[in-house]
């Protein structure tokens, strides 16, 4: 018997079927009551506390939650690949009526890759560098005991890379690791993670290392293959309307318990406890409208919106004005002597209207962080023009520049990354205005001091260090520093992109308010278009260092013009999924 | 991987007449005045004084000396000893003797280092990770002539097992010791080096994945925790040839052995300054062209290198 | 697979909700205010403070230091004060360690030989930590021709060996003072420092803050001080103090092979050189010397294991 698989480049392979359907009335996998803790030296740390979990045969089943909240330990537990100190204290985990926990290490050795397979996180990091992408399919072939020649085993593996759609298989697998993009190797790792055909597979975050259309691609291939092959799937993941588009059945954790599960839909359409309500809340891929400032929140909403978008078209003068904007880096090549050139930004234009969100959208390598860097004045336009108020950046004066960067400031993505670790918050938050010369010791004490109430941090945080502050609250700091000069344009890199669901919405929130009271305005340099509609006035949608698409969010999400923002569009989890309440 | 090899090359240019310039520079610019010097307190005859200065083209500008310095590394003509014998013909002599005793370290320093790191770093935490740890903290703060001197006092004359000195022509026994002593301190440090590696790649990504598929342990813990831990590894080793070097003088002048190292150590003690420099040059030379070696395996480890 | 979603849950996935006293859902993000505020390096020391390690090196470098400052409050015996008819003399009160060859107490020339050593180490450590963080800090983060230029010379010097260039500089030296020594050590020592550096100054200068601190028109210069710099000085701060142990081994080497320190300075390597002579005879003569020199370079690479691993945020988290 054999079934047809279709592959991405459209053509189609018999694969033999490897067992007739499993009973899909007893459970593939059943947990129950699973505990898991860490020994750290200040004692021991409960990281799993009481879950119960079962996937039945070909089913697929998602597990949510924020950083921490013990749904990748779990996953982990079941195929005995705990981190460091952990350990399993209590419960059982039963795979095909077998109890998993107290195996001997041979027996979990035949366990993993042919009844249970795993497609770990970060593909840049689960590859061995040293090794040909062939070599590491092999290994799992030989482990889990593939009858065949050395040669059988080769045109395998070329045929496991090309159903995980990699084209041209047989010299990808010939090639390394560093030679694949991240969304090639997410492909190899799929094909190690079904090479022996697992009942199960664990997909633990599986694509959010990668672009929103690339993701979309693999995990519909995922999905299909899967299907075919009948195989269960546990998903993990922090993003609910990925989990609720991918899975029938939803589990959300939080802080090492499940607080609710049951069918996707039902949770999503109806989320019963506190912490569902808001995590469906906040889901920037779920949410369909701007977030509105405190003071609009006060009002009748629909009116201010469109009350908004009026706005941006008629009266509020423009801020930022890029022209023509061009940026050419020259890569040195391999080769001594050779270099070429390359063209991250090409010749985009863009206006930023005081007061207003602009968002420049677009995946990695499109050029929109290089466009921020030129509105910054940390990189050098190759042609055109950046105007501020009027002004031609690259005509100012040193000393106008000077003065300049304290109208222009800049918030980054990676919050551990942001702030000098030596610094405290006091002196990070102090900084500009020590080094612009605003005001003596008492009145910047209390400048500092205004800048926490800004962005809702207690006073004594002031006295704290990076290290002790979590993501959100470094972030938070971050602002308050971009703040401290009193800006009028914010150039937010990726500023939310790091964060977890939770506090990313918090963030955004902060960040309306703080643009409705002080009149801000915004550059929004983001990958993640479900989080442009919580934020953004204006989208320009950027690829290969070009502007393809410019208007209104609105007009961009309701009636989007070109085909590659169809296809982001389209690529946001759970843009299909319709949600009541 | 030509093009890494080429450029690889070309870059042992630089450094090969710059180091040479250096060490050259060093002695030119030592003070006093050797020829003067050569004549004691009553000096040279004038034209005798002359004929050498001649001869060694004292007076010539220094960079014209020094390409009759780099033209005798390349014509193999470096001089004679204090004992009117070419330079060129003791080192043929004493180089044997030497490669024998270096490769027997370098086999002693990896192969236990690595063994015991790997080991080690496995069981981090354990009582033999911290027994290991301490005891190659203890052999790195001993010096070589140290070791050297407890163990031909402890096993050679105490214990009796193995020779005390190698003396001419050594066989593989008589060098044993000597190998061993040469060999601790970066024992030592590849023991070190290989546990901090091991240690890390034990938690990495690529290692939880092996060991998803499948792999058993074994096959894990050699082709992907001990094959990655080697490319740092293979790095030290190649710089560290400089103290194997360093280290040779000292041994090869306590064992007694005529090898290059002991031949310097001899110069050393005796104040032959023209063979030390001498002697110190081919080292150097050796030292350059064994990490180019080291660098090209490198890149046979590591291919992300070749395609850098 | 939405599709089923109207089906009945099968056993075990029925819709749960756990009850609200269960799990408190806390409020997002917020600050725990319970510990006390805390800098990189107040972490560290309360790291380091934990460990037996620490305080071992710790005491072996406060007696060493202390030894070689003031080493009467060790012994009131003068080193060089020496009796022939003591030649080789056993242990005698007053003499703990007995007599060397010369008939100097050796418990005595021990103690005296800590400044020549502690001398030599700290100096060659002082010298390369400038050299090679300049050297090393210039070239990773202004890059370009700085760098290639600096990059190569560096690369000149690490190809001749320590000691091995020192060997032939000290075989040629006029005079051979702690000075002299110290600054040879120095000149064919400071490369690794200066890679260690580098490598340091060019993935923190990658890093958001600095970007932060350039758009707020910060000069380049003082971004290096005020943040590369001081983010970089972890590496640093470790190989310098293992340096420390190995310039010590170093001086020792040349003042065994007798072109390092005079044999009128007293010192542990001359001492050993010494002391050779008569190995076969008596050989604890050797060992006194010995050990208190392997005690000193124990001491600073056991302090550089211990301040790597409370510096290390990786080494932490595990």
């Amino acid at each position: 018997m054999t079934t047809t698989i279709t592959l991405t480049d459209g053509s189609t392979e018999d694969v033999p079927v490897v067992e007739p359907k499993p009973d899909a009335r007893s459970p593939l996998l059943e947990i129950k009551d699973l505990r898991i803790s860490f020994t750290t030296a200040s004692g021991t740390v409960d990281a799993v506390r009481g879950v119960d979990l079962t996937v039945y045969p070909g089913q697929s089943v998602a597990i949510v939650g924020e950083s921490g909240s013990g749904k990748s330990t779990t996953a982990h537990a079941i195929i005995d690949l705990l981190p460091g100190t952990g350990k399993v204290t209590g419960g059982s985990i039963m795979f095909g009526g077998r109890e998993l926990i107290g195996l001997k290490r041979k027996e979990t050795e035949d366990l993993r890759g042919r009844e249970i397979g795993l497609v770990p996180q970060d593909p840049m990091s689960n590859l061995n560098p040293v090794w040909r992408i062939g070599t590491q399919i092999d290994e799992a072939l030989v482990a889990n005991g593939f009858p065949g020649s050395k040669a059988e085993r080769t045109a395998r593996v070329a045929e496991l890379l090309g159903e995980a759609g990699l084209p041209d298989a047989a010299r990808r697998a010939r090639q390394y690791p560093h030679e694949f993009s991240g969304g090639m190797r997410q492909r190899a790792l799929i094909a190690i993670g079904l090479a022996s055909r697992p009942k199960l597979l664990i997909a633990d975050e599986p694509t959010s290392a990668l672009d929103v259309t690339v993701q979309k691609k693999i995990l519909d291939h995922l999905e299909g293959l899967t299907a075919d092959l009948g195989t269960a799937v546990l998903f993990i993941t922090h993003d609910l309307g990925l989990a609720a588009e991918r899975a029938e059945h939803l589990i959300v954790m939080y802080k090492g318990k499940i607080v609710e599960s049951g069918p996707a839909v039902q949770i999503l359409q109806d989320p019963q406890h506190e912490y569902t309500k808001r995590l469906v809340a906040s889901a920037p891929s779920l949410a369909s409208r701007r977030i509105q400032s405190a003071h609009e929140r006060g009002t009748e909403a629909d009116d201010l919106l469109a009350e908004h978008a009026d706005e941006v078209e008629t009266t509020a003068p423009d801020v930022v004005v890029a022209k023509d904007l061009t940026k050419v880096f020259q890569i040195r090549g391999s080769r001594p002597g050779s270099h070429s050139e390359f063209t991250a930004v090409d010749s985009i234009d863009f206006t930023l209207p005081k007061g207003h969100t602009l968002a420049l959208v677009g995946e990695s390598g499109s050029g929109k962080s290089t466009a921020a860097n030129m509105v910054l004045g940390l990189l050098e336009p190759t042609s055109g023009t950046v105007m501020f108020d009027g002004k031609d950046v690259a005509k100012l004066s040193r000393k106008e520049q000077f003065a300049l960067r304290r109208r222009v400031q800049p918030v980054f993505q990676n919050p551990y990354g942001s702030l000098d670790p030596l610094f405290s918050v006091y002196r990070s938050i102090e900084e500009p205005l020590v080094l612009h010369r605003v005001g003596d010791r008492k009145s910047r004490e209390a400048r500092v001091r205004e800048l926490l109430d800004m962005v809702s941090l207690p006073q004594a945080t002031m006295r704290r260090f990076p290290n002790e502050l979590s993501g959100g609250q470094r972030q938070r700091i971050a602002i308050a520093r971009a703040l401290a000069l009193k800006p009028e344009v914010l150039v937010l890199d990726e500023a939310v992109s790091a964060l977890d669901v939770l506090v990313q919405a918090q963030i955004l929130t902060l960040l309306n308010d703080l643009q409705a009271e002080l009149g801000l305005s915004y550059l929004f340099i983001t990958h993640d278009l479900a989080v442009v509609r919580q934020i953004a006035d204006l989208v320009a949608v950027m690829k290969d260092g070009s502007i393809v698409e410019q208007a209104t969010t609105d007009e961009v999400f309701d009636n989007p013009q070109q085909e590659y923002t169809r296809d982001l569009l389209a690529a946001i989890p759970g843009a299909s999924l319709e949600i009541g309440g | 991987m030509l093009w890494y090899i080429g450029r690889r090359l070309l870059q042992v240019i630089p450094v090969f007449l710059g180091a040479t310039l250096l060490l050259y520079a060093l002695v030119f610019l030592r003070p006093g005045d050797p020829v003067a010097a050569l004549g004691g307190d009553r000096g040279l005859p004038p034209a005798a004084e002359a004929a050498i200065r001649d001869a060694y083209h004292l007076n010539e500008p220094f960079i014209v000396q020094y390409l009759y310095y780099l033209k005798g590394i390349f014509t193999l003509d470096m001089g004679v000893t204090f004992t009117g014998r070419p330079v060129v013909e003791v080192i043929a002599q004493a180089l044997p003797v030497t490669f024998q005793l270096a490769a027997m370290a370098i086999v002693f320093e990896t192969v236990f280092g690595i063994g015991f790191g790997l080991f080690a770093g496995l069981r981090k935490g354990k009582i033999f990770d911290s027994a290991v740890l301490v005891w190659s903290l203890l052999l790195i703060a001993l010096p070589t002539f140290v070791v050297g001197f407890v163990l031909q006092i402890v096993v050679g004359v105490q214990l009796g097992w193995l020779p005390v000195t190698a003396g001419r022509d050594p066989d593989f026994v008589s060098l044993l010791m000597p190998a061993i002593v040469l060999a601790s301190v970066s024992f030592a440090y590849i023991l070190r080096l290989t546990r901090t590696s091991v240690v890390e790649n034990v938690t990495a990504d690529f290692v939880r994945t092996a060991r998803a598929k499948g792999l058993p342990r074994d096959k894990v813990v050699t082709r992907h925790v001990l094959r990655n831990s080697l490319i740092p590894v293979v790095t030290f080793v190649g710089a560290d040839l400089g103290n194997l070097m360093a280290g040779s003088i000292v041994t090869e002048g306590i064992f007694n052995i005529n090898g290059v190292g002991g031949t310097l150590y001899n110069a050393i003690i005796r104040g032959e300054n023209v063979t030390v420099v001498s002697l110190t040059t081919v080292l150097v030379v050796f030292y350059i062209v064994a990490n180019l070696l080291v660098d090209l395996l490198y890149a046979v480890l590591d291919p992300r290198i070749r395609y850098a | 697979m939405p599709d089923n979603a109207n089906a009945m849950p099968r056993p075990g996935q029925r819709h749960y909700v756990a009850p609200p006293e269960d799990v408190k859902v806390e409020v997002v993000d917020a600050l725990d205010a319970s510990e006390a505020p805390s800098s990189m390096w107040r972490e560290a020391w309360r790291e380091m403070r934990h460990r037996p390690l620490f305080w071992a090196s710790a005491v072996l470098i406060a007696l060493v230091v202390t030894a070689s400052v003031v080493p009467s409050l060790f012994t009131p015996v003068d080193p060089t004060s020496c009796n022939l008819d003591n030649s080789l003399g056993a242990p005698t009160s007053g003499h703990i360690f007995g007599f060397d060859k010369q008939g100097c107490d050796i418990y005595a020339r021990t103690i005296y030989g800590a400044q020549a050593s502690v001398l030599v180490g700290v100096l060659a450590t002082v010298f390369v930590t400038i050299l090679g963080t300049v050297v090393g800090a210039v070239a990773g983060y202004y890059g370009g021709w700085f760098d290639t230029i600096l990059s190569r010379i560096t690369d000149i010097f690490f190809a001749v060996p320590l000691v091995l260039a020192a060997i032939v500089i000290m075989s040629l030296a006029a005079t051979r003072t702690s000075l002299v020594v110290a600054t040879v050590l120095a000149l064919f020592g400071w490369t690794s420092i200066a890679r260690i550096t580098r490598g340091a100054v060019l993935s923190v200068k990658n890093n958001e803050f600095v970007t932060a601190a350039k758009a707020l028109g910060m000069g380049r210069g003082a971004i290096l001080v005020k943040h590369v710099l001081p983010n970089s000085s972890a590496p640093i701060i470790v190989y310098s103090t293992v340096a420390l142990g190995v310039f010590i081994v170093a001086e020792a080497t040349l003042s065994f092979l007798g072109i390092g320190l005079p044999l009128s300075t007293v010192s542990w390597g001359g001492d050993l050189n010494k002391g050779q002579v008569s190995i076969r005879v008596a050989p604890e003569i050797m060992i006194y010397p010995a050990t208190a020199l392997a005690l000193t370079v124990l001491g600073f690479i056991m302090l550089g294991d211990v301040v790597r691993d409370a510096l290390d945020p990786k080494a932490r988290k595990r």
